[in-house]
């Protein structure tokens, strides 16, 4: 049996932390669940409070307000190493004094683990990070893959109730953090422990996640999986955030939403009042003959520019009422056959299910 | 798996401030351990130069049958050979800073210029005698400049002069042996300034067509002035309470501020005024400092943790 | 010339430039090297270069009781000056890159005013206090006032050693279940010591050479080194403190090696 915390992974529950810095607020009243065993994901931009709020499960920096509760039990009065939360830091903060059997061993020395089981559980920990073999090398010798991974080895190592993780993967080349994110995500499935990660790359939150909660200025915006966040995002910050979006606003009267003169075909409930934006995503556009059929919205524009990208191409477009909206589909011969030239007019289509309502805040 | 609820809106909620007490019990428990590291060391500062400095202030506004006056500051004004003291101090501290800017400037300007290997080797010539007792430096040079000293002994033999020069037991021997121990408190920052110029700026200046000398003049000059005026500041506030060398070198006859102070307490037993010979002292360091710092908005002491 | 500095001005054009530092060089370096090579003169008479050479200025040092008793109250001094400056100023170093206190500035501030202020004033002040609670002439009194001119170099020092370390190592630490302390001692102290021992270097040199606070305080059997020395030199001119500057001269050197040695083991 490998190590296995799918049996001890626990429930956190966050509820009413304040977070203040002299008299900025950083978090205000922020309350979040996160169930046993799940991959929960803070996105957000710098500033937004994620990284604080990491910082807080994990005990370094002190709430002003609000509880903090690991399988019921509180821990928001806990200091750090009694908090059993395994951690991996953005520059996986190896000891450099130590080689990396020493470096993973690290925690269970502190829990007077005795050396034989020691020898054991690290050895079981290379293995999971698939660096068998390596215990006796230098940390700087390693590779930041490997680093990576002897950070994470180090953080599980001790069967934590959670592991907290800020952008861990942020130092490495694109390819492999990319490799890193499939396989970080199979150590979860495999080890079932509870886990939060702070990124603000929202395709390895996408990637990664059970759920995405998206921060904003010391609040939750939305929290989601992820195919409900792209696809139904609830406010204009989550819709910009998350993908690319053009918004075009629409009025909501008599029952309907229009723009233009144009009823809008839609499969959401209408907005009882106020201003709303449709949230436009490049690849539910695409181009239709002039009349309105069925469930499509047509949305007739001007073609302002063409991008060939290689796999797909980029359609700049122009709204009757000024606005730009973007089109992306893929070079498919069928679709290339039929490319608008600039300066040409076209018609838009969006199916009624793809349109998104947002408040125009 | 179970995806657990979600509650975005707590407004108005009962337990809006929940644990706030412990919290915030735990931050004054956190930082009263952090404290306790510095007690010892704040005490012992405290206990040492703080009372003590505290308790001569107070003794300064006391002339000697115990009455509250400012006897003590008013003869600074009246006494001709206090004036001459503060006069000597000045005079000193003035050529010792010039000189030191004047040999100072160059040698640092060198070492920023040579490649690090070698300014690093050539660092040695000033780190070393930054770290040689002040006593040993200062017995060298009166060995040097005395009237039977090298200096003497060689001129007088090649026939450069019938006489010995008078060098030590005098204001040029004060001023030759402060500059010695003052130089590398000017270089040091100095240098570490000089280090922070970018080259990319002086590569412009000459790319838009200036000549070396002007680069230097109009760019690398105006960019290194902050690093000088610290190390200008602190050589001379340190020349203001100097007392090893003058009292070594100047026969005598060169009387600072710092050996007037002890010359008035030890000698006279004059507390009184020699605290407020102190107090005076310390007056116009932190005002110097204060100043600088105003102008610049930097540390003069910036030195010590370059060192 | 390497490629961070390349200007395009030869070094034949900086050849005055090289003149004038090579110039104020051999002006810092000058005295202490005539010192070292007179101290081995067999006259008592200070002639450069010395005709005859000898040990005999050595022989008078370490001969006389007082000066090695001088030497050995300092070598005391240096010592527990240098064991208390560091434990102190680490302590003090650690708590102000906390960042968590309020005050630091003026904490700040505090702690390094032995640095601004002018020392016959530190001096004076600590005869005076010394004189009221009987610390004058003790080996107490002048590792306390060395100890308080010592603490800002090794705060200064091992803080910037913190400042170049990385925190987060400290708090993952405290993550995998070690206390403050356990994770100060297990991981970060490892990798500050060489700025906690060049601390402690600091320290040593300065009580060593340590002057005018000594001349106030020190005395009687307690006569440190540089007290000595500064008697000697009031009254006459004598070759013995060209070999006991010398010895301190060697010391210096070693000293500042060590440092620069532990410097580069990082």
């Amino acid at each position: 049996m490998l190590l296995s915390l799918a049996q001890s992974a626990l429930p956190i529950g966050i509820s009413g932390i304040e977070k203040r810095f002299g008299a900025v607020s950083i978090l205000s009243d922020l309350s979040l669940d996160v169930a046993a065993g799940e991959f929960l994901t803070l996105l957000g931009p710098s500033g937004s409070g994620k990284t604080t709020l990491l910082m807080i499960l994990a005990g370094f920096v002190r709430a002003n307000a609000g509880s903090i509760k690991v399988g019921g039990e509180e821990i928001i009065t806990m200091p750090p190493h009694k908090r059993n939360i395994g951690m991996v830091f953005q520059n996986y903060a190896l000891f450099p004094h130590m080689n990396v059997f020493h470096n993973i061993a690290f925690p269970l020395k502190q829990r007077r683990v005795s050396t034989a089981e020691t020898a054991e559980r690290v050895e079981r920990a290379l293995d999971l990070v698939q660096l068998k073999g390596l215990g006796e090398r230098r940390v700087d010798q390693l590779s930041g893959g490997q680093r990576q991974r002897v950070a994470l080895a180090r953080a599980i190592v001790f069967e934590p109730r959670i592991v907290l993780m800020d952008e861990p993967l942020s130092a490495l080349d694109k390819s492999l953090r990319e490799h890193m994110q499939i396989e970080l995500r199979n150590l979860h499935r495999r080890l079932g422990m509870t886990t939060v990660y702070v990124t603000h790359d929202q395709r390895e939150a996408i990637t990664m996640s059970d759920r995405v909660a998206v921060m904003n200025a010391g609040r939750i915006e939305q929290i989601d999986q992820p195919e409900v966040l792209y696809a139904r995002p609830k406010t204009k910050f989550v819709a910009g955030f998350i993908g690319e979006s053009s918004f075009i606003p629409v009025e909501c009267r008599n029952g309907g939403v229009w723009h233009e003169g144009n009823k809008l075909r839609m499969k959401d409930a209408m907005p009882s009042s106020g201003r709303h934006v449709m949230v436009v995503r490049p690849e539910k556009l695409r181009l239709i003959a002039s009349e309105q059929t069925g469930d499509i919205n047509a949305l007739p524009a001007t073609v302002g520019d063409v991008i060939y990208q290689g796999d797909s191409f980029v359609c700049y477009a122009t709204l009757k009422d000024g606005r730009q909206v973007i089109l992306r589909d893929y070079c498919r011969s069928d679709v290339l056959a039929r490319l608008p030239a600039p300066g040409e007019p076209i018609t838009l289509g969006i199916d009624a299910q793809d349109v998104v309502l947002v408040a125009d805040q | 798996m179970s995806i657990g609820s979600v509650s975005l809106d707590h407004v108005g909620r009962p337990d809006r401030a929940l644990n706030a007490d412990k919290l915030s019990a735990d931050a004054r428990r956190e930082a009263r351990g952090l404290f306790a590291l510095l007690s010892p060391g704040l005490l012992l500062v405290f206990a040492v130069i703080i009372v003590p400095i505290g308790w001569l202030f107070w003794l300064s506004l006391f002339d000697e049958s115990d009455q509250l006056s400012a006897a003590n500051y008013a003869r600074f004004f009246e006494q001709a050979s206090y004036i001459k003291t503060f006069v000597t101090t000045f005079k000193v501290a003035f050529a010792v800073t010039g000189a030191c800017v004047l040999f100072g400037y160059p040698l640092a300007y060198m070492l920023s210029q040579l490649p690090r290997r070698a300014a690093g080797v050539c660092l040695i010539f000033v780190i070393l005698p930054f770290w040689t007792s002040v006593l040993v430096r200062t017995y060298a040079w009166l060995v040097i400049l005395q009237r039977k000293g090298l200096v003497n002994t060689w001129l007088m033999d090649i026939g450069v002069i019938g006489q010995p020069l008078p060098l030590a037991n005098n204001f040029a021997g004060v001023v030759i042996g402060m500059t010695h121990i003052m130089l590398p408190f000017l270089v040091l920052p100095l240098y570490a300034s000089m280090k922070t110029i970018d080259v990319d700026c002086l590569r412009a200046g000459m790319n838009l067509g200036a000549s070396p000398a002007a680069t230097f003049r109009q760019i690398f000059f105006p960019l290194s002035l902050p690093g000088l005026a610290s190390g200008v500041v602190i050589v001379f506030v340190l020349c203001l309470g100097f007392f090893v060398t003058p009292a070594l070198m100047g026969g005598g006859k060169v009387i600072m501020w710092a050996m007037r102070m002890e010359q008035t307490t030890s000698l006279y037993s004059n507390w009184g005024a020699g605290a407020a010979l102190g107090v005076v002292l310390l007056a116009v360091t932190l005002a110097l400092l204060g100043l600088f710092r105003w102008l610049l908005g930097a540390r003069a002491t910036g030195v010590w943790s370059q060192r | 010339m390497s490629m961070e500095n390349a200007l395009p001005i030869s070094h034949r054009q900086r050849l005055w430039l090289y003149a004038l530092g090579g110039l104020v060089m051999l002006f810092l370096i000058a005295p202490s090297v005539i010192i070292v090579i007179m101290s081995f003169s067999d006259s008592s008479l200070l002639e450069f270069p010395p005709q005859e050479w000898s040990l005999r200025w050595y022989e008078s040092y370490f001969g006389s009781v007082e000066w090695r008793d001088a030497t050995v109250v300092s070598v005391k001094v240096a010592v527990m000056t240098a064991v208390v400056a560091t434990l102190l100023g680490t302590a003090a170093a650690y708590a102000i890159n906390a960042r968590t206190l309020r005050l630091t500035g003026a904490i700040n501030a505090l702690l390094t005013a032995s640095l601004i202020i002018p020392v016959i004033l530190i001096g004076i002040g600590t005869f005076f206090l010394y004189a009221r609670i009987g610390l004058n002439n003790t080996l107490t009194g002048l590792v306390i006032a060395h100890t308080v001119q010592a603490l800002p170099l090794v705060v200064l020092t091992v803080l910037s050693g913190l400042r170049s370390y990385d925190m987060n190592q400290e708090m993952v630490a405290r993550s995998l279940g070690a206390g403050r302390f356990s994770a100060f001692f297990q991981v970060t102290m490892p990798q500050i010591r060489f700025s906690i021992v060049s601390g402690a270097l600091f320290a040593f040199i300065t009580s060593f050479d340590e002057v005018v606070v000594s001349l106030f305080i020190s005395g009687g059997e307690t006569t440190t080194l540089t007290r000595r020395m500064f008697n000697a030199l009031r009254d006459q001119i004598d070759p013995t403190i060209a070999a006991i500057s010398t010895c301190l001269i060697v010391l210096s050197i070693v000293l500042l090696s060590a440092a620069q040695l532990f410097g580069r083991g990082r």
